[in-house]
């Protein structure tokens, strides 16, 4: 993998459950098991309980979209190429200050891009699509929830 | 105690372009003799430096070129845009419990010739893993995020984002120092300009410079000694809130009630002075929204007030509050705010380009949206 491409998420062991659950079309976000508040991003510990453990849990994937941004060049490959495209912040169902940033697409499998920003409203309903961009890498990406 | 307990007595900088042929190294030792002169300060006399963990010229490097003492106290300040008051804040707390006597703070930085920061090799970090995959790629792109949720929640618009270009770039032309001193900015130049991510426009973004600055800090009374008129440093404060992040802050409770507000809140403990009394404020300005959101956060007006704050003219000379009178980053210079330090003190001696009459007491502040500092500073 090309360690320039922006588009390749450096994994260490605290992010690596969120991308393995990726892969097999989950959602996963950190819960302290304590609390059981949502911890993003994940981490060794719990700030709601340090001496609590955060564990992996599966969330619904359904979210609102909390803000946008629509970026335009200059920009590195490959989004030089794509934008504008739109990249949204999504307020999770289960805890709306967990605020995932992804890219919205028309339909699953469809390129960042396809959406222009007048289809986008702050409000909108969102869900997951799982994205294998590259070989091993699978990132979440939101379509309108109609 | 800190309160006026040292004073900034130099100030000095090299001039600002798009492009300057001499190195970082050799901007930082001008711009610290220059501040030194200013002070009538003797380079030999210089016990401590502070500077920007991003600063690529070390203390080693600036003590042995301009011939420092024998240096006691030395200070870095993360968080790019965050640090400036930071280092000034720093050494007054070191020279007023007695760790040195004269200290250095100071920025160079050749962001206009050299490469885009973004640009560079990711390293693993929360935006590396979390954002840029997504093509939230640059610092405008992260804000402009948070500025469409300011505009969403609070009615704030382009209009008010205009407000901000037009009054720093008003400031910026009485400026000869100035990059922008010759162009003037009209709403319509603003309003038909191309996006770089919306909802910000070019004329949102600071300009990217080659420049240094630096400034002297001494005690109060040594600062009496000394060739120009102190600049006290009445209040100091630093801020990290709770669950932040710095530039990606998407994952608190409250991200449009970022940094300033921590600040802000330890600047005021240490110091009489209240927003109402403050004639002037040197704004950190990387982006026009980063304005409202300190108005906000430093107590000029309410929560979602600061969009409207920014109407009739408020923020230029004559204006209810005049902010980033050299022209601050957005005109200016963008030297990761420093030129904010030293306009604050050239307010309080009465020789600014765009002087507010009488002033006394000037706000600087670092970036909002980043782990941030601010300075209270008096006559």
């Amino acid at each position: 993998m090309d360690a320039q491409d922006p588009t390749l998420p450096p994994v260490d062991e605290d992010a690596a459950p969120f991308f393995e659950g990726c892969r097999a079309g989950e959602l996963r976000v950190q819960r302290c098991s304590q609390t059981g508040r949502l911890i993003f991003p994940p981490r060794p510990l719990s700030p709601w309980a340090p001496h609590a453990r955060p564990v992996w849990a599966r969330v619904s994937g359904r979210g609102t979209i909390w803000s946008f941004a629509v970026p335009h060049p200059p920009l590195l490959p490959p989004f030089q190429d794509l934008a504008p495209y739109v990249v949204v912040a999504v307020a999770l169902e289960e805890d709306p200050t967990v605020r995932l940033i992804g890219n919205l697409i028309a339909r699953p499998g469809g390129p960042i891009g396809e959406i222009t920003p007048e289809e986008v409203s702050i409000g909108a309903p969102v869900r997951a699509s799982f994205e294998t961009i590259h070989e091993g890498v699978t990132l979440p990406r939101w379509v309108l929830d109609r | 105690m800190l309160q006026d307990a040292t004073a900034i007595v130099g100030i000095g900088e090299t001039a600002f372009a798009k492009r300057l042929p001499q190195s970082e190294k050799v901007l930082a030792c001008h711009a610290i003799l220059a501040a030194l002169d200013d002070a009538g300060i003797d380079p030999g006399d210089v016990d401590g430096f502070a500077s920007y963990t991003m600063e690529q010229t070390d203390e080693v490097e600036i003590a042995k070129n301009i011939g420092a003492g024998e240096t006691t106290f030395f200070s870095q300040i993360p968080y790019g845009g965050g640090a400036g008051p930071g280092c000034v804040g720093h050494l007054a707390m070191a020279i007023a419990t007695g760790q040195c006597r004269v200290g250095v703070a100071w920025r160079s930085r050749k962001r206009g010739s050299g490469g885009r920061p973004w640009s560079g090799a990711a390293q693993a970090s929360a935006p590396a893993t979390w954002t840029r995959p997504h093509g939230l790629l640059r610092p405008v792109d992260e804000i402009a995020l948070l500025t469409r949720r300011y505009m969403h929640e609070y009615g704030a618009t382009r209009e008010h984002l205009a407000n901000v270009a037009i009054a720093v770039r008003k400031a910026a032309n009485r400026n000869p120092r100035a990059m922008m001193h010759a162009r003037a900015l009209s709403r319509e130049e603003y309003l038909g300009a191309r996006w770089i991510s919306e909802p910000l426009c070019l004329y949102d973004n600071c300009l990217e410079t080659d420049g240094a600055l630096a400034c002297v800090v001494v005690s109060a009374e040594r600062a009496r000694d000394c060739r120009r008129a102190p600049v006290y440093v009445h209040a100091f404060g630093q801020g990290l809130p709770r669950q932040h992040h710095t530039m990606v802050n998407y994952w608190c409770e409250d991200p449009l009630r970022g940094p300033s507000w921590t600040c802000a809140k330890q600047l005021y403990r240490g110091s009489q002075i209240r927003p109402s009394d403050i004639d002037v404020a040197q704004l950190y300005d990387a982006f026009t929204p980063l304005v409202p959101l300190s108005l906000e956060g430093y107590g000029f007006c309410g929560r979602g007030e600061g969009a409207a704050f920014t109407e009739d003219g408020a923020l230029e000379l004559g204006g209810r509050l005049p902010i980033n009178t050299s022209g601050g980053g957005l005109s200016e210079a963008y030297v990761h705010g420093f030129n904010l330090i030293n306009e604050g003190v050239r307010q309080l001696r009465g020789d600014s380009t765009a002087q507010v009459a009488g002033a006394s007491t000037c706000l600087v502040t670092g970036g909002e949206g980043v782990p941030t500092s601010a300075l209270l500073l008096r006559r």
